[in-house]
């Protein structure tokens, strides 16, 4: 076995150390009827790596890679081109072999990236300080109510029908143990969101509220007056970015009076992986931080008065604790989150917001030709990089339609929202830097050829 | 002459080891490299990207955010070195043995990271059309497969994403199963060795927490959680092997009094590497129990996740894991969402995460186990096992072993303070062993065993490593018995010295801001750069 450096004249002489007869002897505290004897039976045997790369290799090839043609899916996941260097960076052993900085004076690398990351993340999403990551967006989001729950000691919030119905999915299975009530609903094919609306629903039970921003149909929106009402009633306004990208272009959540803003990081450095692992972000105003979830980083000085990093307010997390902490989190996704922070270091300010632009123009150019086809329409007023298009049939087996062309041309609002008929001509289609205008054309044509 | 030379310095002078600690003008040592802030390096107009086209107008009116941002860039070489740098700071498996106890460090091999790469998995989008990921199903199926398997379990919730995510898909199936009985039930039994975790997601789901006490052998007190069982307990959350490194002989024996009581058994399966292929955990009666991908199966940990947790289940509370899943039928496989729900899995207690888990880490999990086969994971926790019973009786004449008589220990060796010299703790030890060029053990952990040292070298050492570490091990312990002042200091040959962490909770600084700078933080025009 390639990865055991153990030899049988070692195991023998150690087992005399020990003092054990055989390695059974070690065993001897599992009651006899649970020990297996040989190998589980039934199962294959240890393989070269060229087997193992044969076999997995077979199984990747059976997938449709994005960048094997038009690609157009979001809602939630977009393809960004991530450089070379943050894949090599990543995969320094210093970092993919290092663990939660427990012993900060070997793990500095580690804690100076993630006091950078916080940086970073607070500064786009606008707010005083940021964690050291979550899971990824979906459970920072629910993360983020228990957190106003807390905050406010009240358990009414307020879902805007524009989230993501998988983070929806994710809050309504947690409240419906842990007691708090949603109010909640599918999004309606407007051209505006549901945010007025939201403002005049909030009562002296609502702990807060929560938008996504773009939202799941791509309506973006300003929050400036749903962040003031929130306040004027004593509830939190939580803000959920699922593509980052966009702050580049448009306000941040914090800017316009965001309480609370957790995203989904995985579109900055990450790439798509087939829906994880992902990097959710957490970010509040300072106020709020000893009431946060997951690990944060801060700065301090060691014992010869050098700048140095460390865990901190550690007293909030669950090893110290234990059912009295803020949430169970432990290990977070420290990995995702290097990539995120050295890909945003890449782009650096000048450099998101080229890509932001990018993004946006394309996703304009992609509009425009797409609702030249007959019978089709663009639902959005406003959007970044992605929007919601009309069909005059069921989308779905629309999109089944493009696949078998090599075409992935967005997700059906019927495979996000099955049960609901009035969406079932939508399509969200997503148009980042990676998509070019033969991408385009492309899909155009062969749209109004499974339309015709 | 002499003027070139005013101190009278002399090549001799080294070897005498007049500790040297002048300071250099870049604050580096040789390899030892300081790095800055990237908010002290970078600018915002700096970029490390081109793109092939200029921006398009954009048209967002009051919703174009035109404040500085305040990112900073850096072009890709000052990336690349800034990274580099940084990373040389820190301690990881690739340098050297990184015992941790129940973090199960073991080696991570480098064809699981080649084939999470493979297009076909890191170039995929979740949302994909059923027909065009086949690939991606097959192995989540796969992998399901292996774990069942592997656990002698009945089925198996593939989308939680590490440990504590997994913990709490467990209570909430509980939760969901009692539900379904109609009974209130609110109270959830942990040990006190438990880890945080597991009293932390119990609340977190909504139940009350009681301890279940030890015995003095170091495993759960049978008599006094089946006096505590009753038709308030939902349930118990066992570790097994358990923290104190012992495995609980009376498994089957708590299973029975739980199930007997008509409550569940959660175990907690961090320290699965201990028995992985050698003993099923649904031969000993558990009901529900998550498997750390990046502890047993050695997705790498990576500077703090990702992880990943899938939960196997018992036949009881199969039907009420989350969505959503992967089914295999003839004509391929199908991913059971939301939709179909209602007719494949009705009583599925919801949705725990966007999407369908780790994939990157499933992909990375399968290609160990491939690689191992059977065989090999049987053999993974033979030397997992070896490994750890070598340093515990290697080290327990000069270290307090407190549960050294309660038989051979599992995976990991437990250590106490007991016996250092007045004014010496585990802490001193951990920071010496720094010294030595080895990442500590776990500390102060577990609870229950006063200043704790939980040891886990894991299979992937060999028995010279450990020779070498058990001689370190004991020379520190030996300077702490004998209360050698310079461990009072340690480290003092790493990056930096004992840091200040009552300072960073008290005024906690936890972003960079350009006027608040910490005392002695060098401005950036004194650190140079772009």
């Amino acid at each position: 076995m390639r990865y055991l450096p153990l030899t049988t004249n070692d195991r023998s002489a150690m087992l005399a150390t020990i003092g054990a007869a055989s390695i059974d002897d070690l065993f001897a505290d599992v009651p006899v009827d649970a020990r297996l004897d040989g190998p589980i039976a039934d199962l294959p045997l240890h393989a070269s790596e060229l087997a193992v790369e044969r076999h997995m290799a077979a199984l990747s090839r059976q997938n449709r890679a994005a960048a094997d043609g038009p690609f157009f899916l979001g809602a939630g996941a977009y393809r960004h081109h991530v450089p070379a260097s943050v894949d090599h960076l990543i995969q320094r052993g210093e970092f993919l072999t290092a663990y939660t900085p427990y012993q900060p004076e070997i793990a500095q690398g580690t804690l100076q990236m993630l006091f950078e990351f916080q940086s970073q993340v607070a500064r786009l999403l606008g707010t005083d300080v940021a964690n050291a990551s979550m899971y990824d967006g979906s459970t920072a989001c629910w993360e983020a109510i228990v957190m106003a729950r807390r905050i406010t000691k009240r358990g009414k919030a307020l879902l805007s029908t524009g989230l993501h119905p998988h983070y929806r999915s994710v809050a309504r299975t947690m409240a419906k143990y842990t007691g708090d009530v949603l109010v909640d609903g599918d999004p309606s094919l407007d051209a505006g969101t549901d945010w007025a609306a939201l403002a005049d629903s909030i009562d002296k039970e609502t702990s807060c509220v929560v938008v996504q921003y773009p939202d799941i149909l791509g309506r973006i929106d300003d929050m400036t007056a749903l962040a003031a009402a929130c306040q004027a009633a004593g509830a939190l306004l939580i803000a959920v970015v699922t593509e980052p990208v966009a702050l580049g272009l448009i306000k941040a959540p914090g800017e316009m009076g965001a309480d609370i803003v957790v995203g989904e990081g995985q579109s900055i450095g990450v790439g798509l992986q087939f829906g994880g692992p992902y990097v959710g972000l957490f970010a509040c105003k300072t106020k709020y931080v000893r009431q946060m979830p997951g690990r944060l980083c801060g700065e301090t000085v060691d014992a010869n008065g050098k700048r140095g990093f460390v865990l901190t307010l550690s007293t909030r997390e669950q090893h110290i604790r234990r059912e009295k902490a803020t949430s169970n989190i432990c290990t977070n996704s420290g990995l995702c989150a290097l990539a995120f922070s050295i890909h945003m270091t890449l782009l650096g300010e000048a450099g998101l917001r080229q890509l932001a632009a990018i993004n946006h123009g394309r996703a304009k150019q992609a509009a425009a030709e797409l609702a030249n086809i007959p019978g089709v329409s663009v639902l959005n007023n406003s959007y970044f990089n992605e929007f919601t298009l009309l069909l005059p049939t069921e989308a779905r087996p629309v999109i089944h339609k493009l696949a078998e062309r090599d075409i992935l041309g967005g997700v059906s609002l019927g495979r996000l929202y099955p049960a609901n008929a009035d969406l079932a001509n939508g399509v969200v289609v997503a148009v980042t830097e990676t998509v070019t205008a033969a991408d385009i054309s492309a899909f155009a044509a062969a749209l109004k050829e499974v339309l015709a | 002459m002499t003027a070139l030379n005013p101190g009278g310095w002399r090549p001799e002078m080294i070897a005498a080891g007049g500790a040297d600690d002048s300071t250099t003008f870049t604050g580096n040592r040789a390899l030892m490299l300081e790095e800055a802030l990237i908010f002290e390096i970078g600018s915002a107009e700096t970029t490390g990207v081109d793109f092939d086209e200029t921006a398009f107008a954009a048209d967002l009116g009051p919703l174009a955010r035109t404040a500085p941002i305040g990112l900073p860039g850096l072009s890709e070489a000052e990336t690349v070195r800034h990274y580099t740098r940084l990373s040389r700071q820190n301690y990881a498996i690739d340098l050297g043995l990184f015992p941790l106890g129940s973090c199960t460090m073991k080696h991570n091999p480098r064809l699981n990271e080649k084939v999470a790469r493979m297009p076909g998995f890191a170039d995929a989008h979740p949302l994909q059309p059923q027909e065009t990921v086949q690939g991606a199903y097959a192995v989540i199926h796969e992998l399901a497969e292996w774990l069942i398997t592997l656990t002698g379990m009945h089925s198996v919730a593939m989308s939680p994403k590490a440990g504590a995510h997994g913990e709490l898909c467990g209570i909430l199936c509980i939760k969901a199963a009692l539900e379904a009985r109609g009974e209130d039930r609110r109270v959830i039994l942990v040990p006190e060795s438990a880890h945080g975790t597991n009293p932390a997601t119990a609340a977190f789901a909504g139940f009350a927490v009681e301890d279940i006490p030890a015995t003095e052998a170091g495993r759960v007190n049978l008599a006094a959680l089946k006096a505590r069982l009753g038709p308030d307990v939902a349930g118990v959350m066992i570790t097994n092997p358990n923290t104190c490194g012992l495995f609980e002989r009376d498994m089957k024996a708590i299973s029975d009094a739980v199930h007997a009581a008509g409550g569940y058994v959660y175990c907690d399966g961090a320290n699965f590497n201990a028995i992985v292929g050698r003993v099923r955990p649904g031969d000993l009666g558990v009901d529900a129990m998550h498997i750390n991908l990046h502890k047993t199966f050695s997705t790498p940990h990576g500077g703090g996740g990702p992880g990943s947790g899938p939960v196997v289940l018992s036949e009881a509370l199969a039907p009420f894991a989350p969505l959503p899943f992967v089914t295999k039928h003839a004509e391929g496989f199908r991913l059971i969402e939301e939709e179909s729900a209602g007719e494949d899995h009705p009583q599925t207690f919801g949705r725990m995460t966007a999407f369908h888990g780790q994939m990157g880490m499933f992909t990375r999990a399968l290609t160990y186990i491939l690689s191992h086969g059977a065989d090999g994971l049987k053999q993974v926790a033979e030397d997992a096992v070896l490994n750890a019973n070598y340093v515990l009786r290697s080290l327990e004449g000069v270290l307090d072993a407190p549960f050294a008589t309660s038989g051979p220990c599992m995976h990991e060796a437990l250590f106490s303070d007991k016996g250092l010299a007045e004014g010496f703790s585990t802490l001193d030890i951990a920071k010496g062993l720094i010294d030595e060029g080895y990442h500590p053990m776990t500390v102060y952990f577990p609870l229950v065993v006063h200043g704790a040292m939980l040891v886990e070298p894991t299979e992937t050492e060999s028995k010279a490593a450990l020779d070498q570490f058990i001689g370190a091990l004991r020379s520190i312990a030996m300077r702490a018995k004998n209360g050698d002042p310079a461990l009072k200091s340690a480290p003092h040959f790493a990056p930096r010295a004992r840091l200040d962490e009552t300072a960073a909770a008290r005024k906690p600084i936890l972003a960079w801001n350009e006027p608040a700078a910490a005392p002695g933080t060098p401005a950036p025009s004194e650190i140079g750069g772009s």
